[in-house]
């Protein structure tokens, strides 16, 4: 005779340490399986894009440190191009290679801390590779911290420029993490490339195929790692990112583990436009002459960036005022999980929790 | 329901690549090709006569209620290939609203927005697109909660960023 059962639902989240910030999961089960999976958000919700429109142009840029507030400065750079772009302004050379110095760090300081978490969602062992990674990521906030005097949210940069020229103390430090990254990442590799435990917990594990993924608007290593060669920098180059050479890393599955590993190479990546971006560094002023008040003209842009997790896109639409008639972000985060629900299903409880952790998500960003 | 097989096995190019010969040098690299709204007009219109469409710099009007064939036009067709919703919103300009698809197109680097106008404010709604691509469900559903427009035939219409039971529609021009 068989045996009677029915479904179980179960939320995980919103209060749970592997959920990234205020998530929840309503997780319906048949035994240990997961059958069906259902993204619950909002918790966060700050009504980003209704802000914008009371507020200027320049007052809505200490508001973009709040999205994705592991890469803030990320996203500085996302919406001073968008306000560029419709506006017609020039941003001065040295402003443009300080603010790829700034985004690369960013990416490699996200990326730290996505592939930190991600092993210990894995429980490759409870916290040391992360703490493994804020070792590196120090580095890092301090250089952020000599450049605007914050650790999270920078407020850095500036439409037509940056805030400030660089610190003195501020290249030499540069100069001397770009020489020592590689070989801790060759660190990261050894410890943890063949580590049994994440092979076991992430090799085909939370397969997103490369059609589902075009098709469900991923963006960034999580598209990447499905196989699309896809990354703006190089496909839509904005700022000065086609000065730059380097390659963008693609896996082929498009399991847990290939988006951990794209994450790595990208960090390499990262350290050779930094090397490239400091040996080029040229003088001159980090600020176009722009008013008080920027009043672009009425029209609209939809202008995007390769984030650290992906596609950072921002439409806004000018009348001509002192402020956004209407401003969108499209967060890279909060598009990833439209196919969480296709990768999660036939998978048990802990492998959710690790598929989720491969995808990178800041709840700023996907609530906004 | 049983898990797939699972093991561990090394990829064959764990090893990083040190020099990487045939990547572009500096200052190459091509830029994503804006569509012209007027010719992808003209080419949906001998397509598919009678649909209504209209193009407008680098922007295509359609009807809504010709928003699907249109839309499905744009995926299918083979020199289009517009297979990613790449962003998608609307905006209230009080007396009327436009719903805004970004479509991008990765196989040949163009994009286009498209977009549909709908008059008035109340029982505003355009057909869902989550039947083309899937990346307008969350979307979709963050313009239902926050604007008021209604996607018919969206698998899963829900408030998502504000809660069941919220007053209104945040991002409407009239709400303060």
């Amino acid at each position: 005779m068989a045996l009677r059962t029915e479904p179980i639902v179960l939320n995980i989240g919103p209060q749970h340490p592997s959920t990234h910030g205020v998530f929840r999961m309503r997780v319906t089960f048949d035994g240990e399986v997961i059958v069906g999976l259902d993204p619950v958000f909002g918790y966060l919700h700050r009504g980003f894009d209704k802000l914008a429109e009371s507020r200027t142009y320049t007052q809505f840029i200490p508001l973009t440190d709040r999205l994705d507030y592991l890469a803030s400065m990320s996203n500085n750079f996302a919406y001073c191009l968008a306000v560029e772009r419709l506006a017609g302004i020039e941003v001065p050379e040295r402003a443009e290679y300080i603010r790829v110095i700034m985004a690369e760090a960013m990416r490699i300081s996200s990326h730290l801390m996505a592939v930190g978490f991600f092993l210990n969602d894995c429980g490759a062992s409870v916290y040391t590779p992360l703490i493994y990674m804020y070792r590196e990521r120090e580095k890092l906030l301090d250089l952020f911290d000599m450049v605007s005097g914050q650790r999270l949210t920078y407020n850095y940069m500036r439409i037509g420029g940056v805030s400030h020229d660089l610190p003195p103390e501020f290249l030499p430090a540069l100069r001397k993490f770009v020489q020592e990254m590689p070989a801790f990442i060759d660190e990261y590799d050894q410890l943890l490339a063949e580590n049994e435990v994440l092979l076991a917990r992430t090799k085909g594990v939370g397969i997103l195929p490369r059609e589902l993924a075009i098709n469900a608007s991923a963006s960034g290593p999580v598209l990447r790692a499905s196989g699309v060669e896809w990354d703006l920098r190089k496909k839509d180059p904005y700022s000065i990112y086609a000065r730059f050479a380097f390659d963008i890393p693609t896996a082929e599955t498009g399991d847990s583990y290939d988006r951990y590993w794209v994450r790595m190479q990208e960090m390499r990546q990262s350290v050779r436009i930094l090397e490239q971006a400091l040996a080029q560094l040229p003088e001159g002023p980090v600020r176009a002459e722009v008013p008080h008040l920027v009043r672009p003209p009425r029209g609209e842009v939809y202008s995007r960036i390769e984030a650290p997790k992906g596609e950072l896109g921002f439409y806004i639409v000018s009348d001509g005022s002192v402020a956004p008639y209407r401003l969108h972000v499209r967060g890279p985060s909060f598009i990833n999980l439209t196919a969480l629900r296709e990768m999660c299903l036939g998978w048990k409880l802990a492998d959710a929790i690790a598929i989720l952790g491969s995808l990178d998500i800041v709840m700023g960003e996907v609530d906004r | 329901m049983s898990s797939p097989a699972r093991g561990p096995a090394l990829r064959p190019d764990e090893a990083p690549r040190e020099d990487c010969p045939g990547e572009p040098g500096p200052e190459e690299g091509a830029l994503t090709r804006h569509l012209s709204g007027a010719e992808v007009a003209a080419e949906v219109q001998s397509a598919l006569p009678g649909v209504g469409v209209k193009g407008e710099g680098g922007t295509l009007w359609v009807e809504a209620r010709d928003l699907l064939p249109v839309a499905r036009y744009l995926k299918d067709e083979a020199s289009l290939a517009m297979d990613c919703l790449a962003n998608f919103t609307a905006v209230d300009y009080l007396d009327h609203f436009e719903v805004v698809y970004h479509l991008l197109s990765l196989q040949h680097n163009h994009s286009l927005v498209l977009k549909v106008r709908l008059e008035g404010r109340e029982g505003l709604g355009v057909p869902s697109v989550t039947p083309l691509w899937k990346g307008a469900d969350l979307q979709e559903r963050e313009v239902y909660d926050l604007l008021g427009i209604a996607f018919s035939g969206h698998p899963n219409l829900k408030r998502i960023l504000t809660w069941e039971g919220f007053p209104g529609h945040a991002l409407r021009k009239d709400f303060v």
